[in-house]
């Protein structure tokens, strides 16, 4: 059963409704947040463009949640490049309801049978058990979505031919699934598959984490693609998601190259200097919308992500076709998240 | 050894309880023992214990020690 279902115009509509509701739940819960829309004077939206966002940077410095203390179920969080971390909170419907919307996301793409599993990781990832980091928890997260895993590197790093051996021994003739990190991906599965012939053609990777380090290294997302599929490697999918809003992500279609908003999510495209809605084609900050945080104001966020829609239900599925194309510098980002705090 | 106590002692010792642990009233996340990390570790052990492979869905579904008899039942182990 797939997520990516709605063409964009009816998406729009069913995704108004529930953000108008969502925003006014959130006013009466959470005060700080009814602070920053008083402020800036919002009343209603006539589409989900008008919707008020907040800068993802704010989860930094505030702590904003729409639930009461004692319902407080887990606390997420995560480090950002400059140290300052995240806080989210959620209660036990929306820890529950993320994980499931997850599940179906993923599930588009592989079914709803677990397969046996490549984890491009190190089981060195979970050592502390009370404390995993933003990786760790990435990589458990994905594990629920596969059996008999087997971790690609081993405590120190290194990659484990041997155990990869092993596995496509066992598994390599029916579709696996193969998770990771895009640059471990690149450096310690598809350099090692090539080296010793590896074959990964039943494979289905899916892989997060940023394009920076490969374009570093000169490896664009289309090379990327090209020279997977050289290793066989053809189901091959990308995703885009934040802990700012947990559940959600905008995942590689099967046509390869863009990514897509799930029923229950959608991007738009924001001049970064005046903040006015983008068209497809032009790049700008990605503001990412979901219906899914309901235990704190996060489904209207603006990112720091630079992004362009390509093109709107012309794609493999339907709603929008996006790409991530890099952070905005960081300059320019501290400036948009100080209107904010001074309206706040 | 009946069902009920392959499940139980799966739970045991998936969760790394003592032996004789109270474990039918236990709920994901309410033990310090069921974890993340363990709900994994559960999952595999009560496939290996019942030879079943569990959907996706369960998979999050099995929150709690009945949830886990209930799901059970679907791929035809009947624990009582």
């Amino acid at each position: 059963m797939s997520v990516f279902t709605l063409p964009q115009a009816e998406k729009e509509a069913v995704l108004l409704a529930q953000l108008s509701e969502l925003t006014e739940h959130h006013r009466a819960n959470c005060e700080p947040y009814d602070r920053i829309l008083a402020a800036s004077g919002f009343t209603k939206a006539e589409s989900i463009a008008d919707l008020p966002w907040l800068p993802v940077r704010l989860f930094k410095t505030l702590d904003l949640k729409s639930i009461p203390d004692d319902e407080v179920f887990k606390v997420l969080t995560s480090s950002g490049t400059t140290g300052d971390v995240s806080k989210i909170y959620l209660d036990k419907a929306a820890a529950a309801e993320q994980q499931k919307r997850l599940a179906a996301t993923v599930q588009t793409a592989i079914g709803p049978k677990r397969l046996p599993m490549i984890l491009v990781d190190t089981k060195a990832m979970l050592k502390d058990r009370r404390s995993f980091s933003a990786r760790g928890a990435g990589v458990l997260g994905m594990s629920t979505f596969g059996r008999d895993h087997v971790w690609a590197l081993d405590m120190d790093g290194h990659v484990d031919v041997e155990a990869l051996r092993g596995f496509l021994a066992k598994h390599g003739d029916q579709p696996f699934l193969i998770f990771g990190f895009t640059f471990l991906v690149w450096l310690h599965l598809y350099e090692v598959a090539l080296e010793h012939k590896l074959d990964l053609s039943n494979g289905i990777l899916i892989h997060s984490g940023g394009w920076k380090k490969l374009i570093d290294q000169a490896v664009s997302p289309e090379e990327f693609r090209a020279r997977l599929a050289g290793v066989g490697l053809t189901r091959v999918h990308n995703y885009y998601g934040m802990v700012e809003q947990i559940g959600t992500i905008f995942l590689e279609g099967p046509d390869g190259g863009a990514l897509y908003c799930p029923d229950f999510a959608d991007v738009i495209i924001r001049d970064p200097e005046t903040w006015a809605e983008l068209p497809p084609g032009k790049p700008g900050l990605i503001e990412v919308i979901s219906t899914l945080p309901t235990s704190y104001p996060g489904h209207v966020l603006l990112t720091e992500d630079l992004g362009v829609v390509h093109g709107i239900d012309d794609g493999a599925w339907p709603g929008k076709r996006f790409s991530v194309l890099g952070r905005l510098p960081r300059a320019e980002a501290r400036g948009c998240s100080d209107t904010y705090r001074s309206a706040a | 050894m009946t069902e009920l106590q392959r499940l139980r002692d799966a739970f045991r010792t998936a969760l790394d309880l003592p032996a004789d642990a109270t474990v039918d009233d236990l709920r994901y996340q309410d033990n310090e023992k069921w974890d993340s990390l363990a709900h994994m570790s559960l999952v595999a052990t009560i496939e290996d214990e019942f030879s079943v492979m569990i959907d996706t869905d369960d998979v999050i579904g099995m929150s709690s020690f009945d949830e886990a008899v209930r799901i059970l039942g679907k791929y035809g182990v009947d624990v009582k």
